[in-house]
């Protein structure tokens, strides 16, 4: 016992050392997992705090450009309402979320407050929780098309989990035909991300538009990716293809978090269908 | 709290202040974003290891960390540098024992000084590139990025050293 003790006073430096080394790298493989990393995030009430300070500066500089996106995306809802003819019943629609109505999707709309996209594993972190209505696994995006999925919540903040992270894959398919694959990213260019597990068949050609596919709970079908970049076939497979990014990760402003309402049914089904 | 220890106190929250609303947002050739709070580990009185500087240079890393979703990637490779610091100060200068009461950088030639903070700097970003890219194995990225960000870093201490050098005669 005593030669413990002694052993331990002598190494005391060590120990500490050790210890805390072991909680950092606990951190990062915690915050490597697809799950909520529980403990450090911005989502917090200091760090989100801090950020939307800064953000306030920010916008000013921005402020121009984010009315062009926003007149840009009037524009296209008021000739989408034209097209489907259901202004009269518009009313009757924005009144949603109760459980009568068909409605499958609520949109929250949500502002960027610190956005990364020079690293492998960008966090976006936008200034709504739970408070608007935030889980985690929801997903964001603006008009121009796909942003993330919610990672952390916290009662004011959450984080996003950016298209452009290694660990990030979402669902995908080409808009001409049914050809479906996943989105990832290889952390070499924030203009460009990758479209994996493309069958040989689907035959595409540079420009093709990609949307998400709408197999998962996350995104509803149809939300604009990108367009194809260049890719290259080999032994009859696709070794890469290259996907432009609608969006410019690197000038991010509002957006929008969807909510399915369907998600809790979906889930409890494939839960019992799996237990079966 | 004496006088050394508030010092640092704001040292501290300055190179978090700075890192986060500035440094974080360089992005300089696409990417390259200086880790010039580790200017910290140079800044902290080079005495006997001490488990004060082990927990604060962790502490450091991990506000870090907070800000920019990292996980614990700053907080490992600070503490690392902490620990690693006199080692290697002693290992440069090929001398067995150091005398702290008087050590300072500036009494040093001024190419052991850039040595010591180059092999620092680069073990810390080659950890923090490291952990990032844990999964995604590719080495060539990290080194890339290591030796891009550690000459951006390396430059902004230098500097630092050269306006703050006065000030800081302790």
């Amino acid at each position: 016992m005593q030669q413990l003790i002694s052993f331990i006073f002598k190494n005391k430096h060590f120990l500490i050392f050790l210890l805390l080394e072991l909680f950092a790298v606990f951190f990062t493989i915690q915050n490597n997992s697809y799950h909520r990393s529980k403990f450090v995030n911005s989502a917090n009430f200091i760090t989100g705090g801090i950020y939307k300070r800064i953000n306030n500066f920010k916008e000013y500089i921005r402020l121009k450009d984010e009315n062009i996106r926003l007149a840009e995306e009037n524009v296209y809802l008021k000739n989408l309402l034209d097209k489907e003819k259901i202004i009269d019943s518009i009313n009757e629609k924005l009144l949603i979320g109760t459980v009568n109505t068909n409605q499958k999707y609520f949109y929250i709309s949500s502002k960027i407050i610190n956005n990364e996209y020079n690293r492998s594993n960008n966090y976006i972190t936008i200034n709504s929780g739970e408070n608007k209505g935030i889980a985690s696994d929801m997903g964001v995006i603006n008009s121009k098309g796909i942003i993330g999925i919610t990672k952390s919540v916290s009662n004011k903040y959450s984080t996003v989990l950016s298209v452009l992270n290694i660990n990030s894959k979402i669902n995908i398919k080409l808009l001409k035909s049914n050809y479906f694959g996943s989105l990832s990213w290889n952390a070499k260019d924030y203009q460009t991300v990758q479209f994996l597990d493309l069958p040989v068949q689907a035959n595409i050609k540079i420009g093709d538009t990609v949307i998400t596919g709408g197999r998962s709970t996350i995104f509803p079908e149809g939300i604009p990716v990108g367009t194809i970049k260049d890719f290259n076939v080999v032994n009859n497979n696709y070794e890469f293809i290259n996907i432009n990014l609608f969006n410019d990760m690197s000038a991010l402003g509002y957006v929008e978090i969807i909510k399915n309402f369907d998600k809790e049914q979906i889930k409890n089904l494939e839960e019992k269908s799996t237990n079966e | 709290m004496n006088r050394e220890n508030l010092n640092i106190a704001f040292v501290f929250i300055g190179l978090v202040v700075l890192q986060i609303v500035i440094l974080n947002n360089i992005n300089f050739l696409g990417y390259i974003n200086p880790f010039f709070y580790i200017v910290f580990i140079f800044y902290y009185p080079v005495k006997k290891l001490d488990a004060a500087f082990l927990l604060v240079s962790f502490l450091l890393g991990l506000t870090i960390d907070f800000f920019s979703n990292s996980g614990g990637v700053n907080a490992a490779a600070t503490l690392f540098v902490a620990y690693i610091r006199i080692p290697v100060i002693k290992s440069i200068l090929g001398k067995t024992e150091l005398e702290f009461n008087n050590f300072s950088f500036r009494k040093l030639k001024f190419n052991k000084t850039l040595l010591v903070i180059t092999t620092l700097t680069f073990i810390h970003h080659f950890i923090i590139f490291g952990l990032e890219y844990f999964k995604l194995n590719n080495i060539q990225l990290i080194l890339t990025k290591t030796f891009l960000t550690s000459i951006f870093t390396i430059i902004l201490i230098l500097i630092s050293f050269i306006l703050f050098t006065n000030k800081n005669a302790s």
